[in-house]
């Protein structure tokens, strides 16, 4: 097996018994960075020599029979609208060119304390806002199974080098799909947990009361294990439940006997691929062979997700940008006269224009006169979504359903067409907005050779059993084993 | 034609918490620009607010004590408006959920008691400041974020407010209960207490509200009381035109002792207000209230009342002790030890008060103990020393600190009481001043009144004045 290939749990493996070196493993993934980041431009930073220190100082505690962390050797890539200390975190916006947070992520912190190495910075749409990782104002990212086609977004980034092995695994964000989506379109696994499950103290806030932190891996055990090292309590965020964190490997195969699947019909309609409709059902073959139960259900209020999402995100990033406004750090623009014009031209220089449209739209949705008929609606509206799940999980222990209407689109295909773009979440957004959690896991392949990707949402807190429902089917297909090929000869060992 | 001025007021107290609303920083007042600040006050991107449960409580305190209606759910929003002192460009404060409504406050003029509505009591967080550049033509600002964060807590009034004595009277009370509750130092000069006004006239017996204009900038009580003055004439003036007052808000210079045109009513801002999402609701439960309702020590006014009552103080003496919780305090404490009321609070208003004004000393950190000056009063009781050496004894008190037992022993300035000493004093006196004894013999009754002086001097004012006046008349009509 070819070592990049490995997934983080056999590297670390390999790590801690001395069977490799932490530092070659780091060097041979850089050179494989080096030669495909041309192609697939999933990272706006890269952090080399930091890396190789850390990997240094891991292999020494390994030779000295020190104790190491959970992800000990395991490189890692993070979205870069997490923050890490000294290292540029730029939302992929020219506001944050530059932008060195003096703090770390909660996040970022416990990668650290459990000895993982911080490889670099993935690419997304600026501020998380968009489904293809194209409204970047630094570069588009490709995916790594046809490089024509987007890699999902908005954790394209993040997910397009871990499925292109330019990174064992990785952080995104997922605010209505943005974790979820991209692992579907990129072939791998994305969990984005329980709202209040992961601390968003360090989490550029794009929708403060969607927005979750979520990985990217190459296996549902590895997701399991970083998942273990980022869920928990944070007194810095106010909105993370003291909920205790089971341990996620801890009896992962205990199989999918007598589970009740629900299956919204509100899902499979009109605009579902019908390549993506042929993988799940096959899935679900596969499930019921298992000994899972299909139960066929209705989440009525499905139709209104997408415009509840669209009013409550964008009235929440409306404010949350309002910070940048080259007064204390990041872009100010050269020539203003006065603070109005300072307001208006660091902004509108440093802002790209989908970041724009949200915040008009967010800030018309919660101006005087249009709050109630808004903002307040779709805060109603949203009650309504959730109690949907909430009646359905009295009857079903996970839903399962496709994470992306489309298995994939072209780079520019959908670019010019916001509402068509804001489609391609629809079958994620309503799991933020009730704030439960949901997995993505590789189920099948299109005629034209792209991923498909099958969801499961579970209850609050229950991370745990929709892991073992995604390692069941796992242990059953190989789909998270097939790789691209990519067309960029590769030196390995 | 006559007009009926309606007033209400809008109150912003900091809270006098250790820390800031929604991080550790420290909230001390003049230090250096930009020391007492974090990610979390400054607005980074990515860092959370988590609320101070100590300047919540606070602000509970205060509307408690206001006797509001408390909302046993209540949380924050965010008030969206641009200004380089805002580091997040929105305020976290309240608006949907109030954590107070619906109370008052009782006020007193001229000895009349009148209930002021309060609209609402809620909780937000202090903005930084603008420091302007003095040197000419610059063409930048500073900003200072130390106080951005602080624990503010709103007040609004209903317009209830009909005169400026209203006013002062309110402010007064309200200054007092903050302080006595202990949430807030009230120190203008320091910007912890600030008021907005709001004034609109009416015809003399309408209840109809005319169209009201606020005022801002409003540094010190004076300029409340002068602004509401100016604007109330101005509005009269436009109204006996037959013009109609338009809504603006107006800016008051002091200097100038004039209000200006700010904005108008259409010009508004959109704050755009809506549920903080990254704090939770807090919820007030039974028990909570309860333990904050304990907190709550007795009122201005009803301590007032109890002072005239139980210490049968007069109404302007019992105001000026309860015009500082310290003060009063300081009073009850020294009742406490000794039962004289009266001649305690005589000591307090006229020499205490007096040596704070002239020695610019701290009411809340006085050099002097209750148990000092219930001895001293003590002592002047039994005699031991005059009213007039007692003077003296206090002044050296305040100065070193010290018991005046001490004082007197060591300045020897005790009383001589001693009626063989006098004598002796008085047959000198009167040897030396034999006219002076024949102009009384004469009838020249304040001839006396001489000889006592003269005595006096030669004890260094320390002979008892009861026995040597006694002493005298006796000596002189024999
Ligand atoms: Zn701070």
């Amino acid at each position: 097996m070819k070592l990049l290939e490995s997934n983080s749990l056999q590297i670390k493996k390999k790590i801690v018994s001395r069977e490799l070196h932490s530092t070659d493993i780091v060097r041979h993934l850089f050179e494989r960075i080096k030669n495909l980041e041309p192609d697939i431009q999933a990272y706006i930073t890269t952090t080399e020599e930091e890396a190789l220190k850390k990997a240094i100082e891991i292999d020494k505690k390994i030779e000295n029979n020190q104790q190491v962390g959970l992800l000990a050797g395991i490189p890692i890539a993070i979205k870069d609208n997490i923050c890490t200390k000294n290292i540029s975190t730029t939302c992929a916006s020219k506001i944050l060119k530059d932008f060195m947070p003096p703090y770390d992520a909660f996040v970022t912190k416990r990668l650290k304390e459990e000895d993982a190495i911080i490889i670099g910075k993935t690419n997304l749409d600026e501020f998380a806002m968009g489904s293809s990782t194209e409204n970047s104002r630094y570069k588009i990212t490709r995916n790594p199974w046809n490089v024509e086609y987007v890699p999902g977004g908005s954790s394209g980034g993040s997910a397009a080098a871990v499925a292109a092995d330019m990174a064992f695994m990785a952080l995104g964000s997922d605010t209505g799909g943005s974790v979820r989506q991209p692992a579907a379109l990129c072939g791998i696994v994305g969990v984005k947990p329980t709202y209040g499950r992961v601390s968003r103290y360090g989490l550029v806030a794009f929708g403060s009361s969607l927005d979750q932190i979520g990985t990217l891996t190459k296996n549902v055990k590895d997701a399991a294990v970083l998942l273990q090292v980022i869920a928990g309590y944070d007194p810095r965020d106010s909105t993370s439940l003291q909920v205790p964190v089971p341990d996620y490997l801890d009896n992962i195969n205990s199989g999918v006997n007598g589970l009740r699947i629900g299956i919204p019909n509100e899902y499979f309609t009109e605009g579902l691929h019908s390549d993506v409709n042929k993988a799940i059902k096959d899935a679900l073959k596969i499930y019921e062979k298992l000994g899972a139960n299909i139960v066929y259900l209705s989440l009525p209020h499905t139709e209104y997700a997408v415009a509840v999402y669209y009013i409550v995100a964008n009235a929440e990033a409306s404010s949350n940008l309002a910070r940048y406004d080259g007064v204390r750090y990041g872009h100010r623009t050269n020539n203003a006269r006065g603070i109005i014009d300072m307001y208006s031209r660091t902004r509108s220089e440093g802002f790209g224009s989908e970041v724009k449209r949200r915040i008009m739209l967010g800030n018309y949705a919660l101006s005087s006169g249009y709050y109630d008929a808004y903002y307040l609606k779709a805060s109603k509206v949203r009650t309504l979504i959730k109690n949907d799940f909430d009646n359905a999980f009295e009857k079903i222990d996970c839903i399962i359903c496709p994470t992306s209407p489309v298995p994939g689109f072209k780079v520019g295909e959908r670019a010019n067409n916001p509402l068509q773009m804001y489609l391609s979440d629809i079958y994620t957004i309503p799991a933020n907005l009730a704030g439960i959690p949901g997995i993505s896991i590789p189920c099948g392949f299109s005629s034209d050779g792209l991923p498909i990707g099958m969801q499961i949402l579970g209850k609050h807190f229950e991370e745990k059993r929709l892991l073992q429902i995604a390692y069941a089917f796992e242990q059953e297909t190989d789909f998270h084993l097939k790789k691209p090929a990519l067309r960029v000869p590769l030196r390995q060992r | 034609m006559e007009y009926e001025v309606v007033i209400g007021l809008e109150t912003h107290a900091e809270l006098s918490t250790v820390t800031k609303l929604f991080c550790g920083c420290s909230t001390q007042f003049g230090v250096e620009p930009n020391t007492q600040v974090c990610p979390v006050c400054l607005g980074m991107p990515g860092i959370l607010p988590v609320m101070n449960r100590k300047a919540f409580e606070y602000a509970l305190k205060l509307a408690v004590a206001l006797s509001c209606e408390i909302n046993r759910f209540t949380n924050f929003d965010r008030k969206s408006y641009y200004y380089p002192d805002l580091p997040k460009n929105y305020q976290i404060s309240q608006n949907y959920y109030n954590l107070g409504v619906n109370g008052y406050m009782n006020i007193e003029v001229n000895g009349n008691v009148k209930k002021i509505r309060i609209h609402n009591v809620h909780l937000e967080e202090e903005a930084g400041k603008l420091i302007h550049p003095e040197e000419i033509g610059a063409d930048y600002s500073l900003v200072d974020f130390n106080r951005a964060g602080v624990p503010l807590l709103e007040i609004v009034s209903h317009p209830d407010m009909r005169n400026v004595d209203e006013v002062e009277s309110y402010m007064q009370t309200l200054r007092k209960i903050l302080l006595y509750t202990e949430v807030s130092d009230c120190k203008m000069q320091e910007g912890s207490l600030r008021f907005e006004a709001s004034i609109s006239l009416r015809e003399k017996g309408s209840d109809k509200l005319g169209n009201r204009v606020e005022i801002k900038n409003l540094n010190s009580m004076k300029s409340v009381i002068k602004a509401i003055e100016y604007e109330t004439v101005r509005q009269g003036r436009l109204l006996d035109k037959g013009a109609t007052i338009a809504r603006e808000t107006r800016l008051w210079d002091e200097v100038a002792e004039r209000s200006e045109h700010m904005r108008s009513k259409e010009d508004a801002q959109d704050y755009r207000y809506f549920p903080e999402p990254d704090l939770l609701p807090v919820l007030i439960d039974e028990k909570w209230l309860h333990a904050i309702k304990d907190t709550i020590p007795e009122l201005p006014l009803d301590r007032k009342q109890r002072f005239m009552e139980i210490f049968k103080l007069s109404d302007y003496d019992a105001g000026i002790l309860i015009e500082e919780k310290a003060l009063a305090d300081f009073f009850e404490a020294c009742v406490k030890i000794l039962d004289r009321p009266k001649a305690l609070s005589n000591w307090i208003i006229n020499d205490l008060l007096r040596e704070v004004k002239d020695r610019k000393l701290d009411i809340y950190n006085l050099p002097i103990k209750p148990q000092q000056l219930a001895a001293l009063v003590e002592i002047i009781e039994k005699g031991t020393i005059s009213s007039t050496i007692a003077k003296e004894v206090f002044s050296e008190m305040i100065q070193a600190g010290k018991a005046p037992q001490a004082i007197i022993e060591e300045k020897k300035l005790a009383q001589i009481s001693d009626e063989n000493l006098i004598e002796l004093v008085i047959n000198k006196v009167i040897a030396n001043n034999p006219n002076v004894i024949e102009d009384y013999k004469k009838g020249k009754k304040n001839a006396l009144a001489f000889l006592v002086g003269q005595a006096m001097k030669e004890t260094k004012g320390k002979a008892n004045p009861k026995v040597l006046n006694e002493l005298l008349q006796k000596k002189v009509n024999t």
